[in-house]
């Protein structure tokens, strides 16, 4: 056994990454609740990997096919229920272990210097999950996935002069139709998948390059012992392989719960508009997305105002992009000295709590028309144009508050609460 | 490294090389980027459709399938006609001059060939849902006392009149398309085809 070990490291480094990676990584020992999301996003995307090659197997990407094989699977495939409704929940699953995971870098700043590569590689990875997520949304071919494909794609129709030409070069049609759903399907399942897991694994790469952050957000290779390994670290394997063990059981028994007794999870996972083939005659009485992308549409549809020589349509389209692109700013423009919310003061907590409760409201909002009321007395467009304000408030004036924000000292070692 | 000779002969071939090396690529790259552009079959799809409109019941709506999409013929009453002139206030762009929604000849009051009979696409102009028909006037349509008759778009809640013409305030920047067409007969319209030839 270790001749043929041997034999292998002179030919492939296994023992060096191995070690580099698992076994001699040193991670802060002070990890809590909030650093089991990395994992179960990583144990997600192995579960939409596999479900969907199953799919595969059996799904038709043809307009005139396509809804019937997915009611195919879901009725004759011997256990294909259960692969699909794994694939569909899966997909909320991860965007819920994205939110958190990232949720956790606003908390401890996990994204500030010198870590801001691994943040970027992880906004890469969430623009290239949303786009999974939407061009997977059409392969069933109902009426809320047709809809839903006619309307995002329209968004490429407000850029100007080449907006036109760019939307009928993605649905490869006039209207989407089979060619855009044949492209989606090819899109879905190989081209950004192998992104995917590039990037992912580039994620992972950057992370150990630069160690991983913690709940007091110190840098733990500061304080080194005689043997040169941080004081504050443990080995990654077995300490936090087991750990995060324990945090696979629970979310596999929550993730199974959904998938037995509601894997449509009352229209939030699965809409019922979807459960009607796309009639290209139709639009469903209300256009909703899923909920992963409700907070973004909410800001798309707050612009309803010509301003400038730029139209609302548009206006809609750059506030919406923006939303997403500033993320990728967040290193630069938090200033405080401090990392952790620990030893932030009242300003930051303040701000990241108000943007949270605007995030999760213009979510709820983006499922409801716009014209209705849902929040007490005013139409919902009115709440949507706040929320939309304080979103961004909350990074326009990151370098301000955070600059001037009051901190606590921040200790040399980690901590223990 | 410091006593490194550059080499003007030995830059400039590599610099020769390098750009074609991109000229490559971007030839290279453009077969894969063109086979993505609307097929042949699709282009050829767009063929124009003939509609026997003598059935339309007066107020009454028929849709039907040009190019993919949903076009509505709409035999608009004497009443309807009407009340076009009035919501002129409440309007965009009441005179229908952009050009690009309409052919020439639908460039008037009712945005049609025949006063009484409406050609639209039925595509929001915003991003592209398929507007509600919200023909009668009055409180019953869902939307006000003051409403008109029109078509009010779910998605993001556009309004038009009754000629496609869209409200002010609203996410829709223009009028709905009206798409090329013509008589054949008093009964049968053709749509996709006018006297300048096939769209």
């Amino acid at each position: 056994m270790e001749k043929l070990l041997a034999w292998i490291d002179d030919r492939f480094p296994l023992t060096k990454v191995w070690k580099e990676h698992l076994a001699e990584y040193y991670a802060p020992k002070n990890f809590n609740f909030w650093y089991y999301f990395g994992s179960l996003a990583l144990l997600v995307l192995v579960i939409q990997i596999v479900t969907g090659i199953f799919l595969t197997m059996h799904y038709k990407p043809d307009t005139e096919l396509a809804f019937a094989s997915v009611e195919y699977i879901m009725r004759d495939v011997e256990w294909g229920w259960l692969i699909r409704y794994m694939h569909s929940t899966g997909a909320s699953f991860f965007f819920i272990m994205v939110y958190l995971h990232m949720f956790r870098a606003l908390l401890y700043g996990s994204h500030r210097h010198p870590r801001e590569l691994v943040w970027l590689i992880g906004m890469f990875i969430y623009i290239a999950l949303m786009a999974e997520a939407f061009m997977g949304y059409l392969l069933p071919w109902g009426n809320m996935s047709y809809w839903g494909a006619q309307v995002i794609v329209s968004l490429f129709d407000a850029i100007p002069v080449i907006g036109p030409a760019l939307s009928e070069w993605l649905r490869g049609d006039f209207v989407v139709s089979d060619a855009t759903l044949n492209r989606f399907f090819a899109f879905h399942v190989i081209a950004i998948p192998l992104i995917l897991v590039a990037l992912v694994f580039m994620h992972i790469v950057a992370l150990h390059q630069v160690g991983s952050n913690n709940p007091d957000g110190i840098e733990i290779k500061k304080t080194k012992g005689a043997d040169g390994l941080p004081v504050d670290g443990i080995p990654f394997h077995p300490y936090y392989t087991v750990k995060d063990i324990v945090g696979v059981t629970v979310f596999l028994m929550i993730f199974a719960a959904v998938i037995f007794f509601a894997p449509e999870l009352w229209g939030w996972f699965l809409e019922p508009d979807n459960f009607v083939p796309a009639n290209i005659l139709q639009t469903p009485s209300e256009i909703v997305p899923l909920w992963y992308f409700t907070p973004f549409y909410s800001i798309l549809r707050a612009n309803v105002y010509n301003f400038f020589w730029i139209d609302a349509k548009l206006w809609g389209v750059i506030f919406m992009g923006l939303s997403i692109v500033i993320f990728f700013f967040l290193p630069w423009l938090d200033r405080s000295p401090a990392k952790s919310i620990r030893y932030r003061g009242k300003m930051y907590k303040t701000a990241l709590g108000v943007f949270v409760v605007s995030f999760i409201i213009l979510g709820y909002l983006g499922t409801k028309s716009p014209e209705v009321v849902s929040l007490f007395w005013f139409k919902n467009v009115f709440w949507v144009q706040g929320f939309t304000v304080l979103y961004f408030a909350f990074f326009f004036l990151m370098p301000l508050y955070t600059k001037f924000d009051k901190i606590k000292p921040v200790p040399e070692r980690v901590t223990w609460k | 490294m410091s006593n490194e000779v550059v080499n003007p002969r030995r830059r400039r071939l590599l610099a020769i090389t390098s750009g074609l090396g991109v000229v490559g690529t971007a030839l290279a790259v453009t077969p894969f980027v063109l086979s993505m552009l609307p097929s042949a079959r699709a282009k050829a799809a767009g063929a124009p459709v003939e509609v026997d409109i003598s059935k339309i019941e007066s107020g009454q709506l028929l849709t039907v399938e040009w190019r993919g999409k949903p076009v509505w013929i709409l035999r608009r009453t004497p009443e309807m006609l009407k009340s076009l002139p009035e919501v002129d206030p409440l309007l965009v762009d009441p005179e229908s001059t952009v050009v690009d929604q309409q052919p020439a000849y639908a460039q008037n009051v009712p945005r049609s060939i025949k006063p009484e009979f409406l050609v639209l696409v039925g595509i929001c102009t915003h991003l592209g849902c398929s507007p509600d028909k919200r023909l009668e006037a009055g409180a019953g349509s869902g939307l006000g006392d003051n409403w008109k008759g029109g078509f009010f778009c779910p998605c993001h809640g556009s309004k038009f009149d009754l000629a496609g013409r869209v409200y002010k305030n609203v996410p829709a920047p223009t009028n709905l398309v009206v798409p090329p067409h013509a008589y054949l007969s008093d009964s049968r319209i053709i749509i996709g085809a006018d006297q300048r030839g096939t769209a």
